[in-house]
């Protein structure tokens, strides 16, 4: 397949399936490339599937069960769309190549959509790397895509709005957790207040607080043991996991389990946007990396735009606004409208995602995560595909390592088959800390295709013309 | 507060002279740019290459020799100083051919090489014979090139250990620094960059494609221009390789890179999609069963090229204790470089085996 | 360790390291290596180390799986299939 697009976009998430009807609906052609076989990104993971299970649609819970009409309203559509489709290489000159039933195509487009979405903050702890830990993404993955759940005692800890509300899937699932350890900082606490006023002065923004005081209420009413302000968190185990020891306040606890779901956040995914050479910007609000973008999803690349939570965390519903933005600003690209046009379509959008964000510092504060998590202890592993402690880092940035790039020639950090997804954020902290620079100064992996690994066969029979 | 030497380019190049005049006792600072340059010496395929290098020059020919006759010496070394493995193997090397006409000039290069520089064990292996040596090739290979003295190494790892070996022995690893002027006088050089001020006694060029610039600031000159290569580098893989080979090899953790390609693009380090499939269609030619093997990663270099390939190695005469220094297998002539060139550098002054390499050969008008 | 909310049998069929499991339509390899009580899924090349799917969406690599005799495949992005014939990645894969 060597076709050419109006546009092109990347990720069927809710900015991704936004975009694509929004343009398909234009006219445009467009075509969405998605690596799962079915839509919804993450945040609607398995929504079309899930309408066939009506009690794990109610335990999932309304925010989720919306994402069915985005995907509905994109089968209406008429858009291209290719699921099963790994996307590895973007060239700035809007080439796409990607992967899907062992054979590698190119597609061409006048404007690109990078919609990829989120990922796990990583959680660098001791015995993190055990097999019995995962994040509370992945749990709730497994509860979306296949209505399965913990069927022994388990422990949820960490912070964010995300491992809360698993919990209160959980729940509504008859999935009980043995405990929650919260992670979020006493000074948070206060801290976040000062940006209360500005979430509550904007309906969604009180509806968003509404939901997670429901959830913390929802918490407290199971019964479930909650430890506040949680740190010095050690996983134990040999070959697996045994139990969790960590500090709550002043008091040291420990519990036996054999699951631990971790979760302090979502960041960026980063690899796309990077590889194209699009420009990145240290946003110290969320504590992540972020690509430079201007109001429409313009990247630093012509051509290239990026929405939803891949251009800065805002949230589903701002990603579906931010994918729309992006559709306008396409369609003004590829000369179907106007400037003044756009404008004017795009305002209901812009106050929609600006509304959608109300909330968001106040969030960001609040949750913000431990020094530990972000700069772990020299015994911690950072780079689990390598087996790369901090340690490691901090003693070649001690014989005059300035950055990641050098940090992974010398240490293989990065070089596994996870290509630095894992590592990357903790590697850069790392190294600001040690030379007590910014983590712009330090700078990132240089990020290359391929995205994801592509075998050698295919690489050998593709068309390249 | 002045140094004995200031070598200019942390890379392999710079980073063996700078160990190996440590190592004699010199006060060494080597001076090095930031985490993003175009740092040859991390786009290196990693061989100790000894069998076709120096067709047309019979001392590169023999100073390669040298160099591999000093490696294990060098990998000790590090190991000694700092419990680096550079991952040191001399197994053998193959150059594989994939058509008769590959052969027929294959086998005249290693006649010529024979009767201009020596014997030094290289032979021709017809199909069979390749076969028996290396289970797994495809029908494509019709046979091969074998020198008993090639091998490999791991080039990040050596430069990772020659500069923590350069701190063992009180050397200044300086990053961060550009040059922007080098003030000269005989024996004496202050180099700048930015508000910073380095002096000298005997100073290094060895700063790789930004060498042309900096040479004439004392009198020499380097006229090396980039010369991109691309390299796929698999996941990890259990072990089916020993022999290095002048276009894939496999390294110790198992992963296998694949090359290579020689563009003049300029300085763009961008990877391209056909040179991706040419580098993997030929591979799959040499091992079909890597047609299964993943590929993780995909990098670009720049190759630091004089205008024969061959190094420049060269002491200013306009100011005395200046010397440049660059080639493009700075893994190969690690060894030499560390053990036979530094120790001359410091003595003060580069003997006759190394005239040949001087810029001045460049200066015969092609007929 | 896991539990299926849903009580109706799987149908689809598959194998791991030679056992036969069953799996559910919409289950990855991983969700249904899982399910099906797998502690582990490989053992990582660099120092043998027991290793579980992580992230769950193609991020962290630890689900690394040989599926139909071709090894390091990501369990979590391969939607299992009937008669698939799964097996432990102990190490670095081997192609020759």
């Amino acid at each position: 397949m060597n076709e050419a697009w109006d546009v092109v976009v990347v990720g069927a998430g809710p900015a991704g399936l936004a975009a694509a009807t929004l343009l398909a609906e234009q006219q445009a052609r467009v075509v969405l490339l998605d690596e799962q076989p079915a839509v919804g990104g993450q945040i609607y993971r398995g929504i079309e599937r899930a309408a066939e299970h009506p009690s794990l649609l109610t335990a999932l819970g309304p925010d989720y069960v919306y994402g069915a009409t985005l995907a509905a309203r994109f089968r209406a559509s008429g858009a291209a769309y290719r699921p099963g489709s790994l996307v590895w290489q973007v060239t700035p000159g809007r080439e796409v190549w990607f992967s899907a039933d062992g054979s590698s195509h190119l597609v061409r487009a006048d404007a690109v959509i990078l919609a990829t979405g989120a990922m796990e903050r990583p959680v660098p702890l001791p015995g993190w790397t055990l097999p019995g830990v995962m994040t509370a993404g992945a749990l709730q993955i497994m509860l979306k895509s296949s209505g399965v759940v913990p069927g022994e005692p388990f422990v949820v800890a960490g912070s964010g709005p995300l491992l809360f509300l698993l919990v209160q899937q959980y729940l509504a699932a008859g999935a009980r957790p043995a405990a929650v350890l919260d992670t979020t900082a006493r000074a948070n606490e206060w801290r976040a207040l000062r940006h209360l006023p500005e979430a509550v002065a904007d309906r969604a923004g009180r509806r968003d607080l509404a939901k997670g005081l429901m959830m913390v209420a929802g918490l407290r009413r199971s019964g479930i043991p909650r430890y506040r302000h949680v740190s010095d968190i050690r996983i134990e185990g040999a070959d697996a996991v045994t139990g969790i020891a960590f500090r709550s306040g002043t008091t040291q606890h420990r519990l036996a389990t054999r699951l631990v779901a971790l979760h302090e956040g979502v960041i960026p995914a980063q690899q796309m946007p990077r590889s194209i050479g699009c420009a990145f910007a240290w946003d110290a609000a969320q504590q992540c990396f972020a690509p430079v973008l201007d109001a429409w999803g313009n990247s630093s690349v012509d051509g290239v735009m990026i929405a939803g939570d891949a251009g800065g965390i805002g949230g589903a519903r701002a990603a579906e606004h931010a994918g729309r933005l992006a559709a306008f600003e396409a369609l003004r690209r590829l000369g179907r409208i106007d400037a003044a046009r756009r404008d004017a379509l795009a305002t209901d959008d812009r106050r929609a995602r600006q509304s959608q964000l109300a909330v968001r510092r106040f969030l960001d504060v609040l949750y913000a995560p431990r020094d530990a998590v972000l700069r772990p202890a020299d015994d911690v592993v950072v780079c689990r595909c390598e087996e790369i402690a901090a340690g490691a880092v901090r003693d070649v940035v001690r014989q005059g390592c300035l950055g990641p790039n050098q940090a992974k020639a010398f240490l293989r950090a990065g070089m596994g088959p996870c290509q630095g997804r894992l590592c990357g954020p903790v590697v850069t902290e790392l190294i600001a800390q040690a030379r007590g620079v910014g983590q712009d100064e330090v700078g990132y992996y240089r990020i290359r295709s391929p995205l994801k690994p592509v075998t050698v066969g295919e690489l050998a029979a593709m068309e390249t013309e | 507060m002045g140094y004995d030497l200031i070598v200019i380019g942390g890379g392999l190049v710079g980073g063996a002279i700078a160990w190996g005049a440590a190592t004699k006792g010199a006060s060494v600072a080597l001076l090095d740019q930031g985490d993003i340059a175009y740092r040859a010496a991390r786009g290196n395929f990693g061989l100790v290459w000894v069998q076709s290098k120096g067709a047309g020059m019979p001392a590169y020919a023999h100073w390669t020799r040298t160099s591999s006759e000093l490696w294990p010496d060098l990998a000790g070394a590090m190991a000694g100083a700092t419990g680096v493995d550079v991952a040191l193997r001399q197994p053998g090397g193959l150059a594989f051919c994939l058509s008769d006409e590959e052969m027929a000039s294959r086998t005249a290069l290693l006649h010529r090489m024979h009767n201009e520089s020596g014997d030094i064990g290289t032979r021709m292996l017809g199909r069979d014979e390749v076969r028996a040596m290396v289970p797994g090739l495809g029908d494509r290979v019709v046979g091969a090139s074998f020198c008993p003295i090639d091998g490999h190494a791991n080039p990040l790892y050596l430069l990772r250990a020659l500069h923590a070996a350069l701190l063992q022995h009180d050397g200044a690893y300086l990053p961060g620094r550009t040059v922007d002027a080098i003030d000269a006088a005989p024996h004496s050089f202050t180099v700048r960059c930015g508000a910073e001020r380095f002096t000298c006694e005997k100073l290094v060029i060895a700063a790789g494609l930004g060498s042309r610039d900096l040479a004439p600031m004392v009198g020499l000159s380097m006229p090396v221009t980039p010369l991109r290569g691309q390299i796929l580098v698999t996941e990890r893989l259990r072990p089916f390789l020993d022999y290095a080979t002048h276009v894939i090899r496999q390294t110790a953790e198992g992963s296998v890179m694949l090359g290579d390609s020689q563009e003049d693009v300029g300085f763009d380090t961008a990877t391209s999609a056909t040179v991706m499939q040419d580098i993997a269609a030929r591979n799959v030619a040499v091992f079909p069963a890597l047609k299964d093997a993943s590929i993780v990663r995909v990098w670009a270099a720049l190759r630091v090229m004089s205008p024969d390939g061959f190094p420049i190695y060269e002491q200013s005469a306009q100011y005395p204790g200046a010397f440049a220094t660059t080639c493009h297998s700075g893994v190969t002539l690690a060894g030499a470089h560390a053990l036979a060139l530094a120790p001359a550098i410091l003595a003060g002054e580069l003997p006759e085996r190394f005239a040949p390499f001087s810029s001045r050969r460049f200066d015969v008008p092609s007929a | 360790m896991f539990r299926r909310l849903d009580a109706t049998p799987g149908e689809i069929r598959f194998t791991f390291d030679g056992t036969e499991q069953i799996a559910r339509p919409g289950d990855s390899v991983a969700v249904a290596l899982l399910a099906a009580g797998e502690p582990s899924l490989r053992d990582t090349p660099v120092s043998g180390a027991p290793r579980a799917p992580y992230c769950m969406m193609g991020v962290c690599f630890d689900c690394l799986v040989e599926i139909d005799g071709v090894g390091n495949r990501p369990a979590c992005l391969t939607p299992v299939a009937e008669g698939m014939q799964v097996r432990r990645q102990r190490g670095a894969r081997g192609v020759l």
